[in-house]
């Protein structure tokens, strides 16, 4: 379980992230994208679910049991090679329905003050 | 782009997806759970078989919708993980994608998005938002 006291904190990225076009080619090639001026919609959950990931394990909370609940992004504009991103995590809430631990995290990626995508993902920490 | 119209069902595309794949989509992304990869892991917690990664059938989508507005196009982008994708040694799995135009103003677009497996929904409330312009 995740302490209480965790919920509603940011927790700012401590590391950068080089996005290079070498990581957006592996993952538009996985689903066939052949325009590689832009990361595919969906690129900011590898980065924004690892950092999700060392946070909660880091507060307590048993990876092994987790699935992914929902997805969500805003894209404000997006992510092309040579960007480097921060990431920040916010746990918006955590609350236990039929025994499963239900978290809900918010991770903004920026670059320098730009705000460049929003996620949010539920994680579901099976009973 | 602008020829989208409120209500406009947009044709359906299939995807193959194989135990390859998840390879694939653990090394692009970075997400290396067993119960992608590995048959004896995934079963002994309780799940019938391998499974996709939810992220990859949401990334498929984001493909068919990509192809629709080009890719930086996309503005906002949401699903649900209503049902694993089981994935069985040696079998492409054919997941397939549709879509409805539900609003088209103000040089936007929001697309009411399907995704199924054997006409199973994989995906529930999967909307995306894009950039008409």
């Amino acid at each position: 379980m995740l302490s209480p006291d965790i919920v509603g904190r940011t927790f700012p990225g401590a590391d950068t992230t080089l996005v290079t076009a070498e990581s957006i080619a592996a993952f538009a090639a996985v689903v066939g994208e052949t325009n590689l001026d832009v990361a595919p919609p969906t690129y900011a959950i590898s980065i924004t679910l690892d950092q999700s990931q060392t946070l909660l394990q880091d507060s307590g909370l048993d990876w092994t049991r987790v699935v992914h609940g929902d997805q969500r992004f805003q894209i404000f504009r997006p992510i092309v090679a040579g960007d480097k991103l921060v990431c920040s995590s916010t746990i918006e809430s955590a609350r236990v329905m039929a025994g499963n631990e239900i978290v809900s995290v918010r991770s903004d990626l920026h670059s320098g003050p730009e705000l460049v995508v929003s996620t949010w993902s539920t994680l579901v920490v099976r009973a | 782009m602008s020829t989208l119209e409120v209500g406009q069902e947009l044709a359906s595309k299939s995807y193959p997806i194989n135990r390859e794949l998840l390879v694939a989509y653990a090394n692009a992304s970075g997400d290396q759970n067993p119960i992608h990869q590995n048959e004896e892991f995934a079963k002994s917690v309780g799940l019938p078989d391998v499974i996709a990664h939810g992220m990859l059938t949401m990334a498929l989508a984001g493909k068919y919708v990509s192809d629709i507005s080009g890719s930086a196009a996309v503005k906002e982008f949401s699903a649900r993980f209503t049902k694993p994708v089981v994935v069985p040694a040696g079998v492409d799995v054919s997941l397939v994608i549709s879509a409805k135009v539900t609003a088209a103003e103000n040089g936007l677009a929001k697309l009411d998005i399907s995704a199924s497996v054997d006409d199973v929904k994989v995906l529930g409330m999967a909307k995306a938002t894009i950039s008409l312009a």
